[in-house]
């Protein structure tokens, strides 16, 4: 490959890619509504919105993965038709998701080419391969199987995979979502050499600042609409949010006084094997934490927490009782309805099938977790009155929007549901509150609700543990911060001292003495 | 133009009530068909199967009769289904509930045993139809074997070992040779609730265990843990239910329930233990379960409606001469339709007459 510029490339007057009216229906419901956006070649633009904006439809028309109802879109200048992502990536547009597609028992070479169209022999595919990854600076190891790598390194095959077809319009969703600060400026140099040779590129992103640093133009969409196409750079974050949002987002506000009092969360020494042949090994984790305290775990994605969660609400089990301690009990030997009778409550990254049944009625689900205490069942029968209460105070005190008093949890948006999960277990008054990602896919609005309420519960006094991939959303509401990296719990550090740059390092699994510099540096 | 099931947005309530009624009527229009090709006039053979069994009394106590076993094994069933437990080994767990509730009754004959002897039985039945499910249900939690085969394969077992009972130790001395134990004694018999009639016992059990079923399921946190730990294992982890304990559980009421339905069966209707006392009800009870939609009202229903076509299919045979096996091809057929229909709650058909353009190769 001797030159990995496209060959033709249009910077004249005709956009590389247009989309004219493009409407996207699903029933009734109008995902995307007559969406216009030209896309320039050598410009990175931004597509803003919240979850639920129509991004994801526009992207997958665009793509190819779905048929507009109605409109149509223009490949430099020519109308266009995709039959599929082939044809797509045929003309030059690839794109890397959000989720990997990656097998992950196989090598990065056998990914990559399974993931190829073409003829060519897998000898000169890997060396290709290789060849693509050194030129920019995204380095892989073919031969490596994938569960060995970081989530940070499997973005990479994935971005090498869609350079391999030398595309003239890259689209990346989230990109950064998974990644440390570090590794994220590194993909913004990958992405700028990109755009320098002559490549559109369309940045899916919610994160504000990341965007007036990074791109050239923004296209705002909210509810299916496009509400605006902007220069980001000459907007504010809260501009572009109230853009996103149609209207005020309310700030979150700690209490002035809070007072921490006696430990309610002590964890000492916690070891645990994974249960799962790819899973992460909980190496030494010792923390303590106090009531009236949040402490924010931060880290890559797949670097312990799922187990740490499990460890933590006893879904698994530890051998020794006191490694795990709730409010004085010694509680690593009990189950998860026993810690929950210790005033522990619990909840977990996914909404629909972990922390709630789908298919079921909302008081249902507060049944779920409720039935351990909180005179929700009498002599084995359920109180159906109990359960429904349950709803209705989670409905009025977090404001959960649903279309009937008591609806299939899967029926409500992601953020109604956040918020009733996080209700039922705020309203049982937990001494303990271990939450995962508690905003994570969830709209500004609700998202200011929750993070609001654990605040909220920790200066009434109970201790609040969050994992979070959201750096700026434990920086908003922790007291300390730890780093989870490979099933290692870095020392807790006050929230004021936790600079990006301090717990991007940790992200990345820096080595103890590169911490203590840091450390030092911080102090 | 090409026919494509597409994913609803959510479940279609109204199709989860007639999806078992578009079922049945998809069944009659192929046995009609099926009719037609065994040279018979398919208007009268329905009629003989479905309409002639409801004009007299004697049919419809028979039907009674019939869906007793039916429905209480099918009860359990759906407590299996429910749970994400798949037993298909109700038959066995039938022919050893008789075996077991038989043994009082053949250890007792003759005796002067009081009224003790059948309520002793039902309990034999339930307790040996119970251990029997367990043993494909402990494999099942603690080897991980799936409970699909040995529940399954049990069933042979539980066939041969009631066979070699009846062949062997349990002959009656007086019964020509022929397979079979005495006649019980009257205190060894279920009672038949009117003088004359085939009614017995067991339709009231059977009742009970309907609404026992509709109690636990929708009122108790039992029940609530059944139906979760199907639905969403993940999420009932969560709430701190424990998967095995429920297999274990809905395996040992599943398999009380069919030995029940196989003591009352040999104690009611029968009269004595032999060979064939089941013309499938284990099996058959697998339709119903999935045609009552799982829920014990519908089980009633359903058991009901699967009676009725054994009844029919008897009657066919005297009447019209058709095999008696068309009425296993019936349920099959019955049992295929229902499953397919059930897909139509999350999708519905839709049709596509503008195909897309043939996907173009990369190079």
């Amino acid at each position: 490959m001797p030159d990995s510029t496209p060959a033709e490339l249009h910077t004249g007057a005709t956009p590389l890619l247009q989309t004219v009216g493009l409407t996207k229906r699903y029933g009734t419901f109008l995902a995307n509504e007559a969406i216009d956006i030209d896309i320039w070649p050598q410009q990175i633009h931004a597509l803003l919105g919240e979850n639920g904006a129509g991004k994801s439809t526009l992207v997958k028309a665009i793509y190819g993965l779905i048929q507009p109802s109605e409109g149509e879109m223009r490949w430099q200048g020519d109308k266009m038709v995709l039959s599929g992502p082939s044809e797509a990536r045929s003309r030059g547009i690839g794109m890397v998701f959000q989720h990997f597609s990656l097998f992950d028992n196989l090598t990065v070479a056998e990914n990559v080419a399974l993931g190829l169209d073409g003829k060519e022999s897998f000898k000169d595919m890997s060396a290709r391969l290789e060849q693509v990854s050194r030129v920019y600076g995204l380095p892989l190891d073919p031969r490596r199987e994938v569960w060995q790598l970081s989530v940070g390194e499997r973005q990479r095959i994935e971005i090498v995979r869609a350079l391999m077809q030398n595309p003239k319009f890259l689209i990346l969703d989230e990109p950064t979502a998974v990644l440390t600060p570090q590794e994220a400026d590194q993909l913004f140099v990958v992405l700028d050499r990109l755009k320098a040779e002559g490549r559109a590129i369309l940045y899916i992103s919610h994160k504000l600042e990341e965007v007036k640093r990074l791109c050239d133009t923004a296209t705002i969409l909210r509810g299916g609409k496009k509400i605006s196409t902007c220069n980001p750079k000459a907007e504010t974050a809260g501009s572009l949010a109230r853009m996103m949002v149609g209207g005020e987002i309310k700030e979150v506000k700690a209490a002035a006084n809070r007072q921490t009092t006696v430990p309610r969360l002590v964890v000492n020494e916690l070891n645990l094997e994974p249960d799962d042949p790819h899973g992460v090994r909980l190496q030494h984790i010792s923390f303590e934490l106090k009531g009236g305290e949040i402490l924010g775990i931060a880290g890559v994605a797949g670097n312990g927490q799922d187990e740490l969660f499990a460890a933590l609400s006893g879904e698994r089990q530890a051998q020794d009782p006191g490694t795990i301690v709730i409010d004085g009990q010694a509680a690593g030997h009990l189950s998860i309805t026993q810690r929950r009778k210790l005033g522990a409550a619990f909840v977990p990254e996914e909404r629909l099938g972990h922390g709630t049944a789908p298919r079921m009625k909302l008081s249902e689900n507060a049944l779920l977790t409720g039935h351990a205490a909180s005179g929700m069942v009498q002599h084995g029968f359920v109180n159906t009155a109990a359960t429904l209460k349950t709803v209705d105070r989670a409905t009025e005190t977090f404001d959960v929007r649903k279309a009937k008093r008591d609806p299939e949890a899967a029926s409500l948006s992601g953020g109604n549901l956040q918020k009733f999960i996080v209700g039922r277990e705020i309203l049982r008054n937990p001494a303990v509150l271990v939450v995962s990602q508690p905003t994570w896919g969830v709209d500004a609005g609700a998202a200011a609700v929750i993070r609001q309420a654990l605040l909220d519960l920790a200066a009434s006094g109970a201790a609040v543990l969050v994992t979070s991939q959201d750096l700026d959303e434990l920086a908003e509401i922790t007291d300390r911060i730890a780093v989870m990296f490979h099933g290692h719990l870095s020392e807790p550090m006050a929230t004021s001292e936790a600079s990006r740059e301090k717990l991007g390092l940790l992200m990345g699994g820096s080595t103890l003495e590169h911490k203590e510099a840091a450390h030092a540096v911080g102090a | 133009m090409q026919l494509v099931l597409e994913k609803r947005a959510e479940r279609s309530n109204t199709i989860a009530l007639i999806s078992p009624l578009i079922a049945i009527g998809l069944t009659l229009v192929t046995m009609s068909i099926l009719f037609a090709i065994l040279g018979k006039n398919p208007i009268s053979a329905l009629g003989v199967y479905f309409i002639d069994p409801l004009t007299d009394s004697y049919s419809l106590q028979e039907i009674a009769v019939k869906a007793t076993p039916l429905v209480m094994i099918a009860i359990g069933l759906s407590l299996c289904y429910l749970a994400n437990a798949w037993n298909i080994g109700a038959e066995g767990q039938f022919l050893i509930g008789a075996v077991a509730g038989s043994w009082l009754a053949v250890k007792t004959q003759g005796t002067d045993a009081g009224p003790w002897v059948l309520p002793a039985m039902l309990l034999l039945g339930a307790i040996g139809g119970a251990l029997y499910a367990l043993i494909p249900a402990i494999c099942k939690v603690r080897f991980g074997a799936s409970e699909i085969l040995t529940s399954l394969m049990l069933v042979y077992v539980a066939d041969l070992f009631l066979d070699y009972l009846v062949r062997g130790p349990w002959r009656d001395p007086k019964g020509f040779n022929f397979p079979t134990t005495a006649e019980f004694d009257p205190v060894a018999t279920v009672p038949v609730l009117i003088e004359g009639g085939r009614l017995h016992l067991g339709g009231i059990i059977a009742l009970v265990a309907v609404a026992a079923g509709a109690v636990l399921l929708s009122r108790t946190i039992k029940g609530f843990e059944i139906r979760v730990v199907g639905a969403a294992p993940r999420a009932a982890r969560f709430g701190g239910f424990n998967s095995n304990q429920l297999i274990l559980l809905t395996f040992a009421i599943s398999g009380a329930l069919a030995g029940m339905a196989g003591i009352i069966e040999v104690a009611g209707p029968v009269g004595h233990l032999q060979p064939g006392i089941s013309p499938g009800y284990g099996f058959t009870a697998i339709i119903v379960a999935f045609l009552g939609r799982l829920n014990p009202v519908g089980i009633l229903i359903a058991g009901l409606f699967l009676a009725l076509t054994f009844i029919g299919g008897e009657q066919a045979q005297i009447a019209m001469k058709i095999p008696l096996d068309v009425t296993k091809v019936f349920q099959g057929i019955l049992l295929f339709f229902v499953l397919a229909c059930d897909s139509l709650i999350l999708y519905r058909f839709k049709l596509i007459f503008a195909s897309p353009k043939v996907s173009r190769g990369a190079h």
